[in-house]
């Protein structure tokens, strides 16, 4: 009777189940909730997830904050999966990098108009939940965050004032103004999401495989995400790479390199 | 031959285990995981350049700690504020280290790092021997149930790796472990710093016949299988798509197939799984502990969220029911904890409310001895007992399994302590002939009946602060509109209910109790009681908002002490001043006014605009 057993579950099983879980966490408790979806492979992993918990469908807003600097692939993929996976779109806009903290280097200025466009937006929508695909093997100060991280009101993280998280009960906001951001994917390691990706078959942008001997490893904007040296032209062929590849995923983004305290700067003010 | 569920999952990948590193500060515990990651050849390039860039740029030599204290204000401190989780390989199987600080102001990080782990090494000085937070951390081992410890003493090189010495060190810590019902796997005298019994052994300890932390690490067992247990899944949520209804969760245990009968929460509702649903695998219609999977019922029942799935008509394969709870708990709320305060239970996906009916014992940190206390200290261990208003079903809580893992929050959802359920517990002598029932009315139901919601506001205030004229005032313009109020004034109780009492700090405290509970009574049947009472302890009033739960507001009357003074209206005060009233609440003993209240009215401007204040905070509650 070998056929009825339930099936011992791997690595990936155990992942999916675990942010399956977190996500219909999140829609139970945190209304209006919202998904953030930069369009890049975590994100659809994401958005993928979301079907899978709840029966194909996704019954919250997913978000693009658009910095109006994306690559053509990353809108023409977009247009295309928002009515294929029947998404409901809210867009939002970034101010002018003027507008930003002249004292922060520039590739983190320009991510600064992210987070603000990102503010807007939540605020904007009075969001208490936003579901975002930051994992902790990405950025050492990615590394301290809980599932569910609270932001007060203006969005601040309170990196030295984190809530207790343990037995899966996460923390649900208790004050006006303060939204919670939920992570799903924390525990995913940049080789889980493409081990996932290859398994589960989620499309994605075709800058992640190689062209002429260089594919993006991960996907900013424009003018501070360059590629990598590469001939993985499949998922299968990424994977293959990954597993002897012993350099960190964001080395081709120009901000993680501009000072030490950059990243978290932009993090406590509520950048993902 | 295992069913797969997904398209390309023939190739099974690492499933990691989590180890978690704990000991007392500066023993080694960020050095030993630095070590490590170098010794399993786990840094990436990048990481390894940042170490040594950071090192070079604070004039250190390379510091292995530094990759775990990897933000600024933690290395500009030199220590770690909050769990980090690194990743390692050995012999082609995946560990995650979670790093744990070992500063007990930061408790709670660490809990929320160690919580997952399969496995802990506890890191002792093998020169310094068993410290306060060796011991703290040995107690949260034990509490939040980790299966496997592996004790390391480290800097064995400062002793000369000295048998003798590290003997007597190692019965230490097997006797207090032992203590903590812990099972040791290995104890390993070590150096991190040089690799001693780190990867390689170490030729000092020639005498030494164990195993070298990375043996011992993959010698740990995966865990057992939970599928053979009997099923239990916690409803999570219950969706609607298409009109099919799923009944949403994750199995904590056991397996479930379709055609199987089930009990839905303790009112003996039973159904059949029709299907076993998942989106975008093939069907399989079984599942197993672990999995996040939907079902569909037959009859077609909605439960709540909370209420718990398990194998119908099998009286051995039921948990347990019980109204009184048997817990351990780790205290994580900056104030102590005291008996009569009420908070939610959470038990996975459902939510209790509970009452700390006792405080049994309370651990001592110098020797774990237990004894009697009348509170908890922050961060402090204890043994309470907690009351349930209706039966709790729960497996008792056991190391390395999802069961009775209770976890304490406050009326602001926010987490104030960890409570596994050890198990149903007795009534305290006295007790035992009274035996309370619940009503079987749902509140939704008398809610319903009133057209309203229900609500206790306790105004507490000066005397001549105004607040038997508000809450009459408020009662009136309620009632016009149709909500049915009830006014509970200290006076008119002491004219009947409390006659016999004085104005004692005992009697008072009895008067507060008293009437606390006839609150609770009417807010059952569905009213809103205006509670007008000077209650002048934050003490007392704890106690009434326990008594009361959930529907406690606590109302702060404001009104300056020299207009209570001058209104005077039942001429007290001036008898008070006279010396011919004793223990007078503003003249004679202190009146404590609320810290955080729910409402503010102000007492000291026109009556109607008071009135006003406090019929939009019920109006808020209530609709």
């Amino acid at each position: 009777m070998a056929l009825e057993d339930a099936h011992i579950m791997d690595g990936l099983d155990q992942l999916e189940a675990q942010s399956i879980f977190i996500l219909r966490e999140a829609y139970r408790k945190l209304k209006p909730l919202a998904l953030l979806w930069s369009l890049g492979k975590d994100s659809n992993v994401m958005v993928w997830l979301a079907r899978k918990a709840f029966m194909g469908h996704v019954p919250f807003p997913v978000m693009h904050v658009d910095t109006g600097k994306k690559f053509p692939e990353m809108y023409a993929f977009r247009d295309e999966y928002v009515k294929k996976w029947n998404l409901d779109l809210v867009l939002g806009e970034c101010p002018p990098v003027e507008d930003m903290d002249p004292s922060l280097p520039p590739a983190a200025r320009s991510a600064a108009r992210k987070t603000a466009g990102l503010a807007n937006l939540i605020d904007q929508h009075k969001f208490r939940g936003v579901v975002a695909g930051i994992r902790r093997d990405e950025q050492a100060t990615r590394a301290k965050e809980r599932v569910f991280s609270p932001r007060g009101a203006g969005h601040q993280w309170d990196v030295r004032n984190q809530p207790p998280e343990f037995w899966d009960q996460y923390a649900t906001p208790y004050e006006e103004g303060m939204h919670v951001r939920v992570h799903p994917l924390l525990a995913w390691r940049e080789l889980d999401i493409w081990r996932y990706i290859e398994r589960e078959k989620i499309p994605l942008v075709d800058l992640y495989f190689a062209k002429d001997g260089k594919r993006y490893r991960s996907l900013g904007d424009q003018d501070i995400t360059s590629p990598i040296e590469s001939n993985a032209s499949t998922v299968a062929e990424v994977i293959a790479e990954l597993e002897t590849s012993r350099t960190s995923e964001r080395a081709g983004r120009a901000m993680d390199h501009e000072s030490e305290d950059a990243f978290e700067r932009l993090r406590v003010a509520g950048y993902l | 031959m295992t069913q797969t569920h997904s398209p390309s999952s023939q190739v099974r990948h690492g499933v990691s285990t989590p180890i978690v590193i704990v000991g007392h500060v500066d023993h080694g515990k960020s050095t030993l995981i630095g070590r490590l990651l170098y010794d399993t050849d786990s840094l990436p390039d990048g990481r390894l350049v940042q170490i040594v860039e950071s090192s070079r740029k604070r004039g250190l030599a390379v510091e292995w700690s530094f990759l775990l204290d990897s933000l600024q204000i933690e290395r500009d401190q030199g220590v770690t504020v909050d769990s980090t989780r690194i990743p390692f390989q050995l012999d082609g199987r995946d560990f995650v280290i979670v790093d744990a600080p070992g500063h007990r102001q930061f408790l709670r990080n660490m809990i929320t790092g160690a919580a997952d782990a399969e496995a802990a090494v506890l890191v002792v000085d093998a020169a310094e021997g068993v410290r306060e937070q060796t011991r703290r951390h040995a107690m949260l081992l034990r509490l939040i149930g980790i299966n496997h410890v592996i004790v390391l003493l480290n800097k064995a090189d400062s002793i000369g790796f000295d048998e003798a010495r590290l003997k007597q060190v190692e019965g230490d810590i097997r006797q207090l472990l032992g203590r903590l019902e812990i099972n040791v796997n290995q104890v390993i005298p070590a150096s991190a710093r040089d690799g001693d019994n780190i990867a390689t052994r170490s030729e000092k300890a020639d005498w030494y016949r164990g195993p070298t932390l990375l043996e011992a690490l993959s010698l740990i067992q995966p865990p057992a299988s939970r599928h053979a247990l009997p099923f239990r899944m916690p409803v999570q949520d219950v969706y609607r798509f298409e009109g099919i209804r799923y009944v949403a969760g994750r199995i904590e245990r056991g397996t479930v197939r379709e055609g199987d009968l089930l009990e839905i929460g303790g009112q003996g509702q039973e159904a059949t799984v029709a299907e076993v649903c998942r989106w975008h695998a093939p069907h399989h219609p079984v599942a197993g502990a672990g999995e996040s999977i939907a079902l569909r019922l037959e009859p077609d029942l909605v439960p709540d969220r909370g209420d718990l799935l398990f194998p119908a008509g099998d009286e051995a394969a039921a948990p347990l029911k019980a109204a009184r709870l048997r817990t351990r708990l780790f205290w994580l709320r900056g104030e102590p904890l005291r008996v009569g305060e009420s908070f939610r239970l959470r038990l996975a996906t459902a939510e209790h409310d509970v009452t700390v009916a006792s405080i049994d014992a309370v651990v001592d940190l110098d020797d774990l001895s237990l004894s009697p206390a009348d509170e908890v200290p922050p961060d402090g261990f204890a043994e309470i007992t907690l009351a349930v208003a209706r039966n709790v079903l729960f497996d008792p809580f056991a190391p390395g399994m999802p069961d009775g893992r209770g976890v304490l929050v406050d009326r602001h959802q926010k987490i104030v302590g960890g409570a596994p359920l050890i198990g149903p517990a007795a009534l305290p002598e006295g007790a035992k002939a009274i035996h309370p029932t619940a009503s079987g009315v749902r509140d939704a139901v008398r809610a319903g009946l009133r057209g309203h919601g229900r609500a206790v506001f306790w105004m507490t205030g000066l005397p001549g602060a105004g607040k038997s004229t508000i809450a009459r005032h408020a009662e009136e313009a309620l009632s016009r509109e149709g909500l049915h109020v009830t006014v509970l004034d200290g006076d008119t109780v002491r004219s009947g209910l409390c006659s016999d009492l004085g104005f004692s700090p005992e009697d008072r405290r009895e008067n507060i109790r008293r009437v606390a509970h006839v609150a609770r009574i009417l807010a059952d049947a569905g009213q809103i009681v205006l509670v007008a009472l000077v209650s002048p302890l934050i003490r007392d009033r704890a106690m009434a908002k326990a008594i009361i739960g959930e529907d406690w507001h606590e109302v702060f009357v404001d009104t300056a002490p020299e207009l209570c003074r001058r209104r005077d209206p039942k001429g007290l005060y001036a008898q008070a001043e006279e010396g011919r009233i004793a223990e007078f609440t503003g003249v004679s003993s202190a009146y404590e006014a609320p810290e955080k209240p729910d409402v503010v009215v102000p007492g000291d401007g026109d009556v109607a605009r008071s009135v006003r204040h406090l019929t939009d905070a019920v109006h808020k509650v209530v609709r």
